[in-house]
């Protein structure tokens, strides 16, 4: 089609039409095959993915043949066309526009088990990994404070053993670092 | 993807009967409008009061009523068969807008002066439920024609095309009107007038809309 111009490629078409409406099944084939990189032109402003590009192009390709009687010769044909794909492009964004809205798109759900035993691994990993950075974040002696009394479960006097500090002090570090854990956690 | 593209070509092309190309869209409107107005003029030689309408058309604005309604089912009618088509622009919805505009103007000031003569008692119902039966059964057979012929083109937007052609109908049901209507236009009249009218682009409108679902589902 090199070196023809867009009015007689758009001539052509609308004589393979014409004669598309009378029967002839070969120039229907051949005008859609031709139609096809055009209408995907078209499409590809609304649709990205080549997939879902690919399957708005179809859709436009039924709609243009459960419309052809509508196409009069004497009108141009590119735009008859522009306008069936345009439409259906965006009919088909709309659509997906309402199905999106009543869906959620969760990478981990595709990771969820039946048994709910079986996803408490995975959802205690998730809840534990903002709780690991919040503790990292705390002064020295609260994080001591925290991970005797509370990760290793010690008692006080265990604690104070362990870490040569007093039962007081231990008392102390422990409530204000769960306080500043509640803060981080919260702001979060 | 793309093969599955060939396919779907190769399907089409193989069930490709022959096809009854449309006739232009201003032909057909010009057909649908003079079978009406046929059937019309039958009907207003066969049962209307023609000496009571020809002293209320000697009023101006009587007149003007007339031209708006009629004008207004003209244009909405060629409207919806323009917007039947997939290459038409949608600002054909505005074709009708200067007949509307004639209709409501002249409607609006007949209620005006009725206001004027006979103050809040204007507002009685009085013989308005009439027109609303005239306006809706009037419509009934012309909106069946009329979105019979519109679904012939398979609008791929059904909605804008469904919703002129019941502005166009209900326009022509209120022209018919005033050939059955011995007395001025009251407040009640119009808002009953509005109200028909709404009800018949909004009937057609969901009808379309239904329609357009079940094709959707299948």
């Amino acid at each position: 089609m090199r070196g023809v111009s867009e009015a007689d490629k758009d001539r052509g078409w609308s004589q393979l039409m014409a004669a598309a409406q009378a029967g002839d099944r070969r120039a229907y084939e051949r005008l859609l095959r031709e139609a096809v990189p055009f209408i995907r032109a078209v499409v590809a402003h609304q649709h990205r993915r080549p997939d879902r590009l690919e399957e708005v192009v179809q859709e436009v390709l039924l709609a243009v043949h459960r419309v052809r009687h509508t196409y009069d010769p004497a009108r141009p044909f590119r735009h008859w066309l522009a306008m069936i794909a345009r439409r259906r492009s965006i009919d088909a964004l709309r659509r997906r526009g309402r199905t999106e809205a009543n869906e959620i798109s969760d990478e981990f759900a595709y990771e969820t088990f039946a048994d709910p035993a079986a996803n408490r691994e995975l959802e205690v990993s998730a809840a534990t990994d903002g709780l690991g950075e919040a503790i990292a974040g705390l002064s020295p002696p609260q994080r001591e404070a925290i991970e005797l009394l509370k990760l290793r479960e010690m008692s006080l006097k265990e604690a104070s053993r362990a870490s040569g500090r007093s039962v007081a002090a231990l008392k102390v570090n422990v409530h204000r670092a769960i306080k500043a854990l509640r803060q981080r956690l919260q702001g979060e | 993807m793309a093969s599955e593209t060939d396919r779907l070509i190769e399907r089409l092309a193989r069930e490709a009967e022959p096809v009854r190309r449309l006739a232009p869209p201003l032909h057909r409107a010009a057909i649908w409008l003079a079978v009406v107005a046929a059937a019309l003029a039958a009907v207003i030689f066969a049962f209307a009061d023609l000496d009571v309408f020809a002293r209320r058309a000697a009023d101006e604005k009587m007149t003007l009523e007339l031209i708006g309604t009629v004008l207004t089912g003209i244009l909405a009618t060629i409207a919806a068969f323009e917007l039947s088509l997939p290459d038409r622009a949608r600002s054909w919805a505005l074709l009708p807008l200067p007949g509307l505009a004639l209709w409501i103007a002249s409607s609006g000031y007949s209620c005006w002066r009725h206001w004027l003569t006979y103050g809040p008692d204007g507002w009685e119902i009085g013989e308005s439920w009439n027109c609303f039966r005239f306006i809706l059964g009037a419509s009934l057979p012309l909106a069946a024609s009329l979105v019979f012929l519109l679904r012939r083109a398979r609008p791929l937007a059904p909605l804008p095309c469904a919703l002129m052609g019941g502005l166009g109908v209900a326009a022509i049901a209120a022209f018919a009107l005033q050939f059955f209507h011995p007395f001025d236009v009251t407040f009640m009249d119009l808002a009953v007038h509005l109200v028909s009218v709404a009800i018949v682009v909004g009937a057609v409108g969901a009808t379309e809309r239904l329609s357009e679902r079940r094709l959707a589902l299948r």
